[in-house]
């Protein structure tokens, strides 16, 4: 969804200062941190807990961490990403209920005799005010997991073409979930 | 316990019969990705936690491996639905296929 | 509670038919992408019922996580595919 994106500034300061140190640090945030959920879910996958396993495990996702560690966290300095993982989490069961909702509503639209009637599809537009490529693509994949609504394009400068079913879905948008995410996402 | 596999289950499948009653109704091809996507995932979702419920009944190290397995693909499930129906739409968009209104209808 | 399973996995076969008319019978090629789409996510959650009925989930799991991943991709490379006008929209009658 972000491929319409340009790279952002970000990391711009540093890498106008790149000092070696720096680089090594952040490089070992990153490694350890894909390392250890690479390793997790090696585990999770193999359900085997003898030595050769584990060896086999433990090579295989430094390899990959080594590798595309720096692919998995780009923008993010290791820090903050504990908090912004865990505010995440506390994101997502109010999203899950949202989607349940907007569920019933789609299951009552389809199997509604008269549903020719009922709906009304359109595309709608309107601008966002986050910022981050992160923040948007959790908005845009968001609106799309909520049935009634899908994101069809996000433009550069933060302006989202959504496709509504019916007026109900659109009206309710951009609404709470953007300002939800903007307290996920702190620029 | 099984009445809270067998209320998880049937209201997953419920999802899913309305998921493929929306393909067939719904007129054009922007709209029917709504039951497509969506009521599919929840459906997923719900049976697939249905299951994991299921198999956590009786507990064992080997058992909660495969309870999380399975909640591993509703995690999959949940990142890459969106995505896919995405590129859908996209496919559509680049394609110049106009979205029915209410308006071409008469 | 093994007839449950049972029936629910005949039941989603059936569904899987409705589906499959959309995949067969649609206007657009990007209308039976959709149907083949709803396809894979009800094979996911069948894989698993077989697995319970066959007594065998840790084996079966894996592969509908294999089969969940494999429908994403192949749903991405046949849109990425079909983004060019060619064969878009409405098809033609066989002459």
């Amino acid at each position: 969804m972000g491929k319409d994106f340009q790279p952002t500034s970000r990391n711009a300061p540093s890498e106008e200062n790149p000092s070696k140190t720096s680089r090594a640090k952040r490089f070992g945030a990153t490694f350890i941190l894909s390392f250890v959920i690479l390793f997790v879910v090696w585990i999770i996958f193999s359900g085997r807990f003898d030595g050769f396993h584990i060896t086999l495990g433990l090579i295989s996702s430094a390899i990959v961490a080594a590798f595309s560690g720096d692919l998995m966290f780009t923008s993010h300095e290791p820090r903050g990403i504990f908090r912004l993982w865990i505010r995440l989490f506390a994101y997502i069961p109010w999203l899950i209920y949202q989607i349940f909702l907007a569920n019933l509503h789609v299951m009552y639209l389809v199997f509604h005799p008269k549903m020719m009637e009922l709906i009304n599809p359109q595309i709608i537009e309107f601008d966002s005010e986050l910022k981050s490529d992160y923040a948007r693509t959790t908005f845009a994949n968001s609106i799309t997991l909520t049935p009634g609504t899908i994101t069809v394009n996000v433009t550069v400068l933060g302006r989202f073409s959504v496709h509504c079913i019916d007026d109900k879905s659109g009206q309710a948008l951009p609404g709470d979930m953007e300002s939800k995410i903007v307290k996920v996402f702190p620029e | 316990m099984k009445i809270i596999v067998m209320i998880l289950l049937f209201s997953g499948l419920a999802f899913f019969t309305g998921g493929s009653i929306g393909i067939l109704r719904l007129p054009d091809f922007y709209s029917r990705l709504h039951p497509a996507g969506k009521l599919d995932t929840a459906g997923q979702l719900l049976t697939l936690s249905a299951i994991a419920v299921f198999v956590l009944q009786d507990f064992s190290l080997h058992n909660f491996l495969t309870a999380t397995k399975i909640v591993l693909i509703v995690i999959i499930v949940y990142i890459t639905s969106p995505t896919a129906t995405h590129a859908i739409v996209d496919a559509g968009v680049r394609a110049g296929l106009k979205p029915w209104t209410k308006e071409d209808q008469s | 509670m093994d007839t449950v399973f049972y029936y629910s996995g005949f039941y989603l076969s059936l569904i899987m038919l409705l589906s499959l008319y959309r995949a067969i019978f649609g206007p657009t090629v990007l209308d039976r992408l959709i149907g083949v789409n709803a396809i894979g996510s009800k094979t996911t959650v069948l894989l698993v019922l077989v697995g319970l009925i066959y007594g065998r989930v840790d084996m079966f799991v894996d592969i509908a996580l294999a089969y969940a991943l494999l429908n994403f991709i192949a749903v991405l490379a046949a849109s990425r595919y079909f983004q060019k006008k060619r064969g878009l929209f409405e098809e033609k009658p066989p002459v």
